[in-house]
């Protein structure tokens, strides 16, 4: 186990803790590159999905992990920011201003749902973003003079600083250099007052109120920024998918975009990362299992879904940490080897918490 | 000229008139303790000068300016901090972080700047860090500094909560029976603070408790209610002997 003697404020500051936190974090940065010379072009694509996810993941992790409030709607954000990455790209504007247009408008979308959505809170916020979503979903469908309707569009190559980015490996690395700005910016938030000032909102609304902390600024920043994120990758999602259209962005993938954020471990940023590969990992690992599974079982057509499902479920039950909850569990195990104790993580329940809510 | 004057201050819930027209005035550097049995509407008037309530009637005065219609979140901002009588903190965030969050008022870094993390918003932040070290100092909690408060024992929670209030630098300090579930000690050391935060941060305190010990101990005057109005308001003895309050305490 590893002890940190701090003796400057600057070490709780910064965004690592110790020497081995570089030396880590420097070596997946160096798997992430060498990537796309080791490994297949298949799986670079899937690595390229999972870091989109994980971008729009971030997105909902600032607003539902540590500001708590819940969406059901994210799937509009990343279809806004996707349509637009599209549009603007036929119009002929270059990748280095139709993309931060995309988080822009997203975000302006954001803040258009945030407002109505301060005065919701919980299943009521949810059905709220739940039906935006669908609101969204048919704009998409109907405004056909820019959408192409049901028809879909194609999506053109993105020219950057006169290169043309036509193989998957080229996207890989964008949508790899999006997701580390974006974790930094996350993280640069969740370390000054803004952030903070999310994670009171989240734990008590009163006091955050007591402290000076603006509740209705607050969330619609928070609606802001996560929007403005999860439309930075759908704007990526065009480019990857190549041709986008309504379908793409229903109810389904707002779930799927949830249910990232809960099992990889709400409130934690590797969260993000652990539940968006498993969130894309999932289905491929549902494909071999079902040539495994008497037909009867294996052709059933909700298989997916309530694989998911029954996770979702047992996630919740047994580990509500999450992906995330489980590592930490796993890291502390080795750290303390042989001295681990069951009862380490019990959770302490204590009655004030309990007459709260 | 008094720091707070609350004049004619009354609201209702449903037909219930939980605070009737109550009147007090608090001058800087009072200690000044609300008393009364439960439901007499102590809490009630804390909620209306948090501006967690609308008032029904009457006017509150902080400072010179009338705060009675002002926005939630500008009390703080004004410079009045508050604890809660069931303990409001961040339960998962470490103690170190719910004092930060009692800087929140003094902060002028915009959220384009933090998400960059410009040099100034380093810079806010050490000076933050260094604000709370003090109160941490203050209170004692050096030990708890890095855990989370969900992990906390109650006691501490209380004292915690004080802190964050103290962050904030106020001017007026309004704590809400900020003895209720600590032990002797623990109760001792909270009549010690209280008499500190007055005497070397110069803080104005307006408090409700019921543990009249630390009432007499720590107040320069106190005000006693019953049903939502005033009984009588003076120095803790003379208060503690009237008629009227022993007759609402232990009935007539």
């Amino acid at each position: 186990m590893r002890f940190i003697f701090k003796t400057s404020y600057q070490q709780d500051i910064r965004l690592y803790r110790h020497g081995g936190d570089i030396f880590w974090y420097g070596l997946l940065l160096l798997a992430l590159l060498t990537a796309p010379a080791v490994l297949d072009v298949y799986y670079i694509g899937e690595l390229t999905l999972m870091a989109i996810f994980a971008i729009a993941g971030v997105g909902l992790m600032l607003l539902t992990g540590y500001t708590g409030q819940i969406s059901l709607g994210h799937a509009a954000f990343f279809g806004v920011g996707a349509y637009t990455e599209a549009v603007l790209i036929e119009a002929g504007w270059p990748f280095l201003l139709s993309f931060p247009t995309a988080g822009l408008l997203a975000g302006a979308v954001g803040v258009a749902i945030g407002l109505p959505a301060l005065r919701l809170t919980g299943l009521y916020l949810a059905i709220a973003t739940l039906a935006f979503a669908f609101i969204v979903e048919e704009v998409l469908a109907r405004w056909e003079s820019v959408t192409h309707g049901h028809e879909g569009m194609a999506v053109g190559d993105i020219s950057l600083l006169g290169m043309d980015i036509d193989t998957e490996w080229k996207l890989y690395y964008i949508a790899i250099a999006v997701l580390i700005l974006v974790m930094l910016g996350a993280l640069n938030i969740l370390r000054s007052p803004t952030g903070r000032a999310f994670v009171a909102i989240r734990d008590s609304e009163h006091a955050a109120q007591s402290l000076g902390v603006n509740l209705a600024t607050y969330k619609t920043l928070a609606f802001a920024i996560s929007a403005a994120f999860t439309g930075l990758a759908g704007a990526l999602y065009a480019h990857k998918l190549l041709y986008i259209s309504p379908d793409a962005f229903t109810i389904y993938m707002s779930i799927e975009l949830l249910l990232m954020v809960v099992i990889g471990g709400l409130g934690s940023l590797h969260g993000v990362v652990f539940g968006a590969a498993f969130v894309i990992l999932l289905p491929q690992a549902i494909a071999i299992f079902r040539d495994e599974l008497p037909s009867m079982v294996a052709e059933q057509p909700g298989l997916e879904s309530a694989i998911f499902g029954l996770i979702l479920v047992l996630v919740i039950l047994f580990e509500p940490l999450g992906i995330y909850g489980r590592w930490l569990k796993i890291k502390h195990y080795f750290s303390v080897f042989p001295l681990y104790r069951k009862a380490t993580f019990k959770r302490q329940k204590t009655y004030s918490r309990m007459t709260q809510r | 000229m008094a720091l707070v004057e609350v004049n004619n201050l009354a609201i209702q819930f449903g037909g219930i008139r939980a605070v009737d027209g109550v009147s007090f005035e608090i001058s800087a550097g009072e200690i000044y303790t609300i008393i009364g049995p439960n439901g007499a509407g102590k809490t009630t008037i804390f909620n209306l000068i948090s501006r967690i309530y609308d008032p029904l009637d009457g006017t509150i005065v902080f400072n010179g300016q009338d705060i009675t219609h002002e926005q939630p979140h500008r009390i703080a901002q004004l410079g009045i901090a508050r604890t809660f009588q069931n303990i409001e903190l961040f339960e998962n965030a470490t103690v170190l972080d719910n004092l930060l969050l009692g800087r929140h008022r003094h902060h002028r870094t915009q959220f384009w700047q933090e998400i960059v993390f410009f040099p100034v918003v380093r810079h806010q932040e050490l000076e933050d860090r260094e604000k709370v070290e003090e109160i941490i100092d203050f209170l004692d909690l050096q030990h708890y500094r890095e855990q989370f408060v969900r992990s906390l024992p109650y006691g501490v929670r209380k004292v915690v909560e004080l802190a964050r209030a103290l962050a904030t630098q106020p001017e007026l300090l309004m704590l809400d029976e900020p003895s209720s579930g600590l032990n002797v000690e623990e109760t001792r050391d909270m009549s010690f603070w209280i008499r500190d935060i007055r005497q070397q941060l110069g803080i104005t305190l307006l408090m409700v408790e019921h543990d009249m010990k630390l009432v007499a101990d720590v107040s320069d005057r106190v005000l006693a209610l019953n049903d939502g109005r005033v009984l009588t308001e003076g120095s803790p003895s003379s208060v503690q002997g009237n008629a009227d309050v022993v007759a609402a305490y232990l009935g007539e």
